[in-house]
């Protein structure tokens, strides 16, 4: 009898510690199996079209809106930004290297020097700091038309997020995913419930999207966006997102590039590697 | 006595009137009640239960939740119905469904006219 309860205990116990320590890796291993199960032959970049993956009508009407996507100019813009030269001279190919394509791919990041987790937005205002220039808005506008332009010159690569084996770089990745799982707000609902719950779901007339494939297409062109703005501009960055979620669920939205919103990217964009990056997105 | 008679038997008529009338206020009560419990159900910034569940009558329902259906055989205890949405936590901590009460999305005033709206489907 006492061996058995020792050998319960001590297998409790092992429970309790791989549950502590499960990798990343076992982490994402777990995340698609989960999905793919949920929609047993989907292809696995198809996640990467959100909700329209998941209706048919959806879907025809998203792909009628590809063949003249209304992100196409602020593409533009962002490609323009790119060439345009500082006041020094220099341009962000002095930050980000001269071709384009390759920039997107490498974010999130761990930055080992400072101990967090970088992102593309991140750099390209620490780029135009470093050249004196005047940083851009976190959330809209410039920043994520550049960063839109990053994303399709990065079209048809795949995301390839690293968590590296550091104490700290862990620790950043584990508050991402405690955060991703955690319910807030007066709502009491966690990105996770509607997310890996309940995607494929209505919530009243919108249909929820996987959480597998989300940041494949950001920044995105919403029409809601495009709409609350002054001269049709659609766009907005991964963390303007986040905010507009929490806010959703009644909880107090944290600031875009905020310690918090970084770490959740560092967990949600690593979720998604291995698909093909399709950014920008249109969504509703 | 016959004078005293018709009396008493006038008397009995208003009291069977007067109950009639409490029978009939009573029944309007409860009636009001279901319709204002109506009326936070469906509205986006209050009860908002169509975002989740079917319930007769609505429009752009989600599907996330059961239909709101055949309530007084799925909880024939009112109290217990009342409980589920003032906070849902309570039967299951990892419920999607909002504790109604618990984060005072509603007021307990306004839970009682929702539950007698949910408890009439």
């Amino acid at each position: 009898m006492k061996k058995i309860v020792t050998l319960l205990l001590s297998a409790g116990l092992v429970a309790t510690a791989t549950q502590a320590f499960s990798s990343p890796q076992e982490d994402l291993q777990k995340f698609r199996t989960y999905f793919e199960q949920k929609f047993p032959g989907m292809k696995l970049d198809d996640f990467g079209n959100g909700s329209y993956a998941l209706d048919e009508s959806k879907r025809i009407q998203w792909e009628s809106m590809e063949e003249f996507p209304p992100y196409d100019e602020f593409v533009d813009k962002g490609r323009e930004i790119w060439e345009k030269p500082f006041k020094n001279g220099k341009s962000f190919a002095s930050c980000f290297g001269s071709d384009p394509s390759k920039v997107r791919v490498k974010y999130p990041h761990w930055d080992s020097k400072t101990q967090q987790v970088v992102t593309l937005e991140g750099d390209i205002n620490k780029c135009l700091k470093e050249n004196g220039e005047k940083p851009f808005g976190w959330k809209k506008g410039p920043i994520a038309w550049l960063s839109a332009f990053f994303g399709y010159e990065a079209r048809g690569q795949k995301i390839n997020v690293k968590i590296p084996n550091d104490p700290k770089a862990l620790e950043a990745y584990e508050h991402g995913r405690h955060f991703f799982y955690a319910k807030r707000g007066q709502l009491n609902m966690a990105c996770a419930d509607c997310h890996v719950k309940y995607p494929g779901h209505f919530i009243r007339g919108n249909l929820l999207s996987t959480a597998l494939g989300q940041t494949t297409h950001f920044p995105v062109y919403r029409a809601k966006w495009a709409k609350k703005s002054k001269d049709g501009d659609g766009m907005g960055t991964l963390h303007r997102r986040y905010g507009g979620c929490n806010k959703q669920v009644r909880a107090r939205p944290f600031k875009a590039q905020s310690k918090v919103y970084r770490d959740l990217e560092f967990f949600h964009q690593y979720m998604s590697n291995g698909l093909t990056i399709n950014a920008p997105g249109y969504r509703e | 006595m016959t004078r005293l008679n018709h009396r008493f038997s006038g008397l009995a008529g208003s009291l069977v009137l007067a109950a009639g009338l409490v029978i009939t206020a009573q029944a309007a009560a409860a009636e009001d009640a279901v319709a204002a419990g109506k009326k936070l159900a469906f509205d986006r910034k209050k009860g908002n239960c169509l975002a989740c569940h079917h319930i007769e009558g609505g429009s752009l329902m989600g599907n996330i939740a059961p239909p709101l259906v055949a309530m007084k055989s799925r909880f024939p205890d009112k109290a217990k119905l009342r409980t589920q949405i003032f906070d849902p936590t309570k039967a299951n901590p990892r419920s999607i469904m909002p504790p109604f009460g618990k984060h005072r999305i509603l007021s307990d005033k306004e839970i009682d006219l929702v539950t007698e709206f949910i408890y009439s489907l």
